[in-house]
């Protein structure tokens, strides 16, 4: 698993349940003292050992976590960068979930080894699409799905986003658009520089 | 046979919308319509009506076309300036509309367009739906945060490889240099061609202060040792533990003979003042042979180690606490010289 990813995965544990929290969860899984380190690439199964060990510890389930994880890496204002990024792939949040199928190619032209699994988008009517991920970690759609009620929430759309999974790593979002215009989404203009 | 091309008519809102940085100029100078992303950019006025060289110089290029008016220009790539910003230089190519309709100029920010866009505080609604430059400002903005990763890896990465550099030439007990960095050291001196004197010490009574007082008060007797030779040399002498109690001087430019032997005394003296350590008095004192590189053909820091240690040999024979001069041994070896 990407460096990036597990990256994301200490600091939303570190800023959420506290750094010594996670100085325990990072012992206990295996981890060298400084933690992740975002450029590199680590064994999928250390990834999997501190979600394991995170889950028993804090007593949240490992689903609850994923999820929690995808809302973070949107909705923190540490993490804006990674929020900017999501934002450039569509000017309302109908054109970012039917442009998700970009997702993979998006990731690899900011970093060219960062493997994002295969996103596969289908409308099923106007304001409703179904998200289809296959994933070698198993659980990447969760994530998504915390990012994408995140994001609906940065574009100010009142959206219904469910997550379930019929075969082990194979796993359905569906999304309904409810009101386009709910609220004021959060501004975004294309210079990183001019953004407040 | 060729067919005539067919005649397209374009509304203006559709240009806008496919092309929103364009300007309709007519064979009069005279601007006709600015499309909406350049209106948005050229701050100061509207220019609709007003004559186009009012409002641009055209930089590039830079001898002018003899016609006086655009047409010139046709077929050219043009850079424009902004004469009520500075800072705004554009590209631009002009296109004939036909039928006396004057022109179309296509305008763009060219490799400026990153710093274009904070200016003016752009949106993707700003730029036509397949326009690649939100793609291109993505790309630049991954791009940074990118490198502030790898900027914040290398920065690590350099602090890691400095710790372990000096570890891996510092005697941690006394935080002298230890054989690898004597070797560094001795390498930097011999391959820049700095002649040096080599003062080679080894303690006498350690053993049994280790014995008596135990290894505590053996590594207090080491560390008040390592004190003691600083305040004997000049800081930029190098100092270092190279066995349990053995320490060797590089001292540049070298010494008079006498002047080592004069400096091996005071170091002996300070040395032999005793170390308390948890009451108790341990006295040590040194025994050294030194040897000075420009006795050799060709130093090499093993053999002026060997030669050193032959002469501080000498020097414990004849009783402790005493300094001699090494001779060099080997092939090519000379006397040393006498200053």
């Amino acid at each position: 698993m990407h460096g990036l990813v597990n990256k994301g995965l200490e600091r939303f544990l570190a800023d959420t349940y506290g750094q010594a929290t996670w100085a325990e969860i990072a012992a206990a899984a295996g981890l060298p003292p400084d933690g992740f380190e975002a450029l590199l690439t680590y064994d999928l199964a250390l990834t999997t050992n501190v979600l394991g060990v995170a889950s028993s510890r804090l007593g949240k389930s490992e689903h609850a976590l994923l999820e929690d994880l995808g809302t973070y890496l949107v909705s923190d204002p540490k993490m804006d960068s990674v929020r900017r990024l999501l934002r450039f792939g569509g000017i309302d949040f109908a054109d970012f979930v039917s442009s998700l199928d970009e997702l993979p190619e998006r990731a690899r032209l900011a970093v060219p080894n960062l493997n994002i699994p295969e996103v596969l988008v289908q409308e099923l009517g106007p304001d409703e699409y179904r998200i289809k991920v296959v994933s070698d970690f198993g659980h990447f759609g969760v994530i998504l799905a915390g990012i994408l009620r995140a994001m609906a929430d940065d574009y100010g759309c009142l959206s219904l986003i469910e997550w379930s999974s019929d075969a082990p790593a194979h796993e359905t979002i569906h999304v309904q658009l409810l009101d386009g215009t709910y609220a004021e989404g959060k501004a975004f203009v294309l210079s990183a520089e001019a953004a407040p | 046979m060729t067919e005539a091309t067919p005649t397209l008519r374009l509304t203006l809102q559709t240009l806008d919308a496919v092309m929103p940085m364009h300007m309709v100029i007519g064979v009069d100078g005279v601007i006709r319509h600015v499309g909406p992303t350049l209106r948005k950019v050229l701050v100061g006025g509207d220019l609709v009506g007003t004559s186009f060289w009012e409002g641009f110089e055209v930089v590039r290029p830079s001898i002018k076309p003899d016609a006086r008016g655009l047409d010139g220009y046709v077929n050219t790539r043009m850079r424009l300036q902004y004469r009520h910003d500075a800072g705004l230089g554009l590209r631009a190519s002009l296109y004939p509309l036909g039928e006396d309709q004057g022109f179309l100029m296509t305008v763009s920010f060219g490799i400026s367009v990153v710093a274009a866009v904070a200016e003016h505080e752009l949106t993707g609604a700003d730029f036509s739906r397949n326009d690649p430059t939100v793609e291109m400002l993505y790309l630049a903005e991954a791009n940074a945060a990118a490198m502030r990763e790898a900027r914040r890896l290398i920065g690590r990465l350099q602090i890691a490889r400095d710790t372990a550099e000096d570890a891996s030439l510092t005697d941690p007990l006394t935080g002298l240099r230890n054989r690898r960095g004597l070797e560094s050291e001795a390498a930097e001196r011999l391959r820049s061609g700095q002649l040096f004197t080599l003062l080679l010490l080894d303690l006498d009574y350690f053993k049994s202060v280790n014995d008596v007082h135990g290894h505590a008060a053996g590594d207090a007797v080491l560390i008040e040792v390592a004190e003691r030779l600083k305040n004997c040399v000049r800081p930029a002498d190098v100092i270092a533990r190279i066995g349990g109690d053995e320490f060797v001087l590089l001292v540049n430019p070298p010494l008079r003979n006498a002047q080592t032997l004069a400096l091996a005394q005071r170091i002996i003296g300070a040395i032999e003042a005793p170390v308390v350590f948890e009451g108790a008095a341990c006295r040590v004192s040194a025994s050294a042979g030194f040897v000075v590189s420009n006795g050799y053909e060709a130093p090499l820091l093993e053999e002026m180690l060997r030669d050193a240690d032959a002469a501080l040999y000498d020097a414990k024979m004849q009783g402790r606490g005493r300094a001699m001069v090494g001779t060099p041994a080997g092939t090519g070896a000379q006397a040393p010289v006498q200053n």
